[in-house]
């Protein structure tokens, strides 16, 4: 089926890269010991933090819910192992920033007990609403890195049509090869996800899109293919070209089709996710259980034996590295992601989270440290390798003059940050650095706009309001004044003030008294209850 | 000769009056200048530029009345889209009006308070919740950190906390700082 060569596109640009897979794919896929510690932070995911559920000294058992989705775009967070709730406190996590955020820490009992009450397993067919419920409450987010909360993927709308499920198992990027061991691996368990995927979009299409570095992947989707034969799913083998695994580059490749730009490919009819993510849903759905671990390569030259394990969320880098044999004396930097998209960790100890796709462990030889980047010499490499087609050499400019105006009308929130501009640019300027800063310098801006906006608002609100209010009190006075004037007609305002003083005192005994309703009512009965309130005593 | 004269001084009024309607049909009530540089005023509202508020500071900038560097919480970045905007040239900020400090907001410590309000009748966004005798305490999300609040509390239990960095407001520093990743070409 996959060979017919149906015919594929070609996306603009591109790089070919030497792969460096086969290190870390001659070993079986094996899980590293059970952690004394797992480090389960509330956001690994793109949209609001997890609200946690348990607290401190909980008892908990594997599977069940620790966190839970707070808003729609959220994902929650299930317990890895059964043990106790240690503590519910800020830790570092993998992030660029290599800040810290708030973390569930559950301490292991060693015993790793499912929960009991799993839910029901897909006996009779779920349909498209349940089955989006299933996932939510699976904590399903796109483990092909982004980490997009999986059940708002599975929800485009009633206004859009979907034609087809796009799956990706290109992987593209050098070094990581967790994908590919688990197309290897779990192939069936994959083609079944997909079909409820396919089942929660309601679409009868599936395009399987696979690198072509990855023979042995293709042949085992194919003989599980023919061994449940499904006439919606149809595997493409796709030529290596990073970034194929791109979403919008891999839909382009399948179908000729172009994702419009900020846009989503529901927009054009199609679903994109991960085959690991598809693996996810069938766990959830088929065996009722929630996300905690995932495939994820640990490889370079700075780690004794390059493999892929399955590995618990919340495990320390620490110990992916002790399970792989230790570091070795070659090992230089730590980087989470791939050596294209990848970010530098600062310590071994934080936890893989849901996006952790790879640990790359490498050597000075395998990611050179660049020198002082030169000037640009305009020689427009960036641009003929840019796969999104943007001009990366004017977004360098305008983000380098920090023009942040223009830098959006290039499209800077197009970039992908795949790296290609970076790795042929003859001057090793760091132009994704220069996007990244871009970005999120903007929105910081944006948020700032935001409080202005919103502080603007309040402060001319509160003055409306003073003013307002200082309006009524002055209205209040002069009416209280009128009708003074009104009473004592030819008397002088000192009169007027001691005829008042005499009708407070009269007020008061009259309260003093069990029965006000007998006293004779003076005629300004109600006592005044403030300064201001109370009539003018002296106006000369 | 006459002819012409009529014809001009036809015109002429004809175009007055049209002008005459244009003025009071599309009039503008607001300066716009006033209400540009409002919106580059981070709206802090601590009047430490010498006016009360945001928008008389930006009233007597465009009356030419106030300098563009006396805004302490804007800062530099204010200073510059200030000067880009008037067309004057940038200039560091005036140390008399104070100096630029990282973000803070106000936080009550509640087992101190009072409840006199007095830090509800100063602050200038409204974003002190309480009532005479009651707890107060600060809603932290409309806090601008004008620091308003903290000399009127009589017994001192509003302190001014610097906003910490998270996940979702850290920035990638400016290329120079550090080294990118780059792997080896095919």
């Amino acid at each position: 089926m996959s060979d017919g060569d149906p015919t594929l596109w070609r996306f603009h640009g591109g790089l070919k890269l030497s792969g460096h897979k086969s290190e870390s794919t001659s070993l079986a896929v094996i899980e590293p010991p059970l952690p004394q510690r797992l480090i389960l932070p509330l956001q690994q995911h793109i949209g609001r933090p997890a609200e946690p559920c348990v607290s401190i000294g909980t008892r908990v058992m594997k599977g069940q819910l620790l966190a839970a989705a707070d808003g729609y775009v959220s994902a929650s967070v299930h317990a890895p192992t059964s043990g106790l709730v240690e503590a519910i406190e800020s830790r570092p996590i993998p992030h660029p920033s290599g800040l810290t955020a708030p973390c569930i820490v559950l301490r292991s009992d060693g015993e790793d007990q499912w929960i009991d009450d799993l839910p029901d397993q897909d006996s009779e067919p779920l349909d498209a609403i349940a089955l989006r419920h299933r996932v939510r409450a699976a904590g399903i987010v796109g483990l092909g890195g982004a980490a997009f909360p999986a059940s708002v993927k599975l929800n485009p709308g009633p206004e859009r049509k979907l034609d087809q499920l796009i799956l990706n198992g290109a992987e593209c990027e050098p070094y990581i090869s967790c994908d590919d061991m688990l197309m290897r691996e779990r192939a069936a368990d994959i083609l079944s996800g997909a079909g409820l995927l396919c089942r929660a979009l309601g679409v009868a299409r599936c395009l399987f899109g696979i690198e072509d570095n990855k023979p042995e992947a293709l042949a085992a989707l194919e003989a599980a293919l023919a061994a449940s034969p499904n006439p919606g799913v149809e595997l493409r083998r796709v030529p290596t070209i990073y970034p194929t695994g791109g979403e919008k580059q891999l839909i382009r490749v399948l179908t000729g089709k172009e994702v419009p730009a900020h846009g989503i490919p529901a927009e054009i009819g199609m679903v994109c996710h991960n085959v690991g993510t598809a693996l996810a849903v069938h766990e959830a759905v088929i065996l009722g259980r929630p996300l905690i671990s995932r495939y994820i390569t640990v490889t370079g030259q700075g780690v004794t034996t390059p493999r892929n394990l399955e590995v618990r969320f919340g495990t320390p880098v620490s110990e992916l590295v002790e399970a792989c044999g230790g570091y070795t004396e070659r090992a230089d930097r730590l980087i989470m992601g791939g050596p294209m998209m990848g970010f530098a960790l600062a310590t071994d100890e934080v936890p893989v989270v849901k996006g952790s796709n790879c640990i790359l462990v490498a050597s000075n030889q395998e990611l050179s440290q660049p020198g002082p980047a030169m000037p640009c010499i305009r020689c427009g490499a960036c641009t003929e390798v840019c796969p999104v087609g943007l001009l990366p050499q004017q977004l360098y400019w305008y983000a380098r003059a920090r023009d942040f105006d223009k830098v959006q009308d290039y499209s800077v929130f197009d970039c992908i940050e795949c790296g290609c501009c970076v790795t042929v640019c003859p001057s090793r300027i760091p132009l994704v650095q220069y996007y990244r800063y871009a970005k999120t310098a903007i929105w910081a801006q944006e948020r700032e706009k935001e409080k202005a906006d919103l502080a603007r608002q309040r402060h001319q609100f509160r003055l409306e309001r003073m003013e307002r209010e200082k309006n009524e009190r002055a209205a209040r006075m002069s009416k209280k004044r009128a009708a003074l004037e009104t009473t004592d007609t030819g008397t002088d305002s000192k009169k007027a003030a001691i005829e008042a003083a005499l009708a407070r005192a009269r007020a008061k005994k009259a309260d003093a008294r069990p029965d006000r309703s007998s006293t004779p009512a003076p005629k300004s009965a109600k006592i005044p209850e403030t300064v201001e309130d109370r009539p003018p005593a002296e106006k000369p | 000769m006459l002819s012409a004269i009529l014809m001009f001084s036809g015109l002429g009024a004809a175009f007055g009056l049209l002008l005459g309607y244009a003025a009071t049909r599309f009039r503008v009530d607001s300066d716009p200048v006033v209400d540009q540089i409002d919106k580059l005023l981070p709206q802090t509202q601590c009047g430490q530029c010498g006016f009360a508020g945001c928008h008389p500071y930006a009233e007597a900038m465009a009356n030419g009345d106030a300098d563009i560097n006396q805004c302490p919480p804007g800062g530099e970045a204010t200073i510059q889209a200030l000067a880009d905007l008037l067309g004057r040239d940038p200039k560091p900020l005036n140390p008399e009006h104070g100096e630029e400090k990282p973000k803070t907001v106000a936080v009550i410590d509640e087992q101190t308070c009072i409840g006199c309000t007095l830090c509800i009748q100063a602050c200038p966004v409204d974003a002190i919740l309480g009532a005479a005798k009651q707890m107060h305490t600060v809603i932290v999300s409309e806090c601008t950190g004008c620091d308003l609040c903290v000399e009127p509390c009589p017994v001192d239990c509003i302190d001014m906390v610097v906003v910490e960095q998270t996940v979702d407001t850290w920035q990638w520093p400016y290329p120079g700082t550090g080294s990118p990743i780059v792997p080896d070409a095919a």
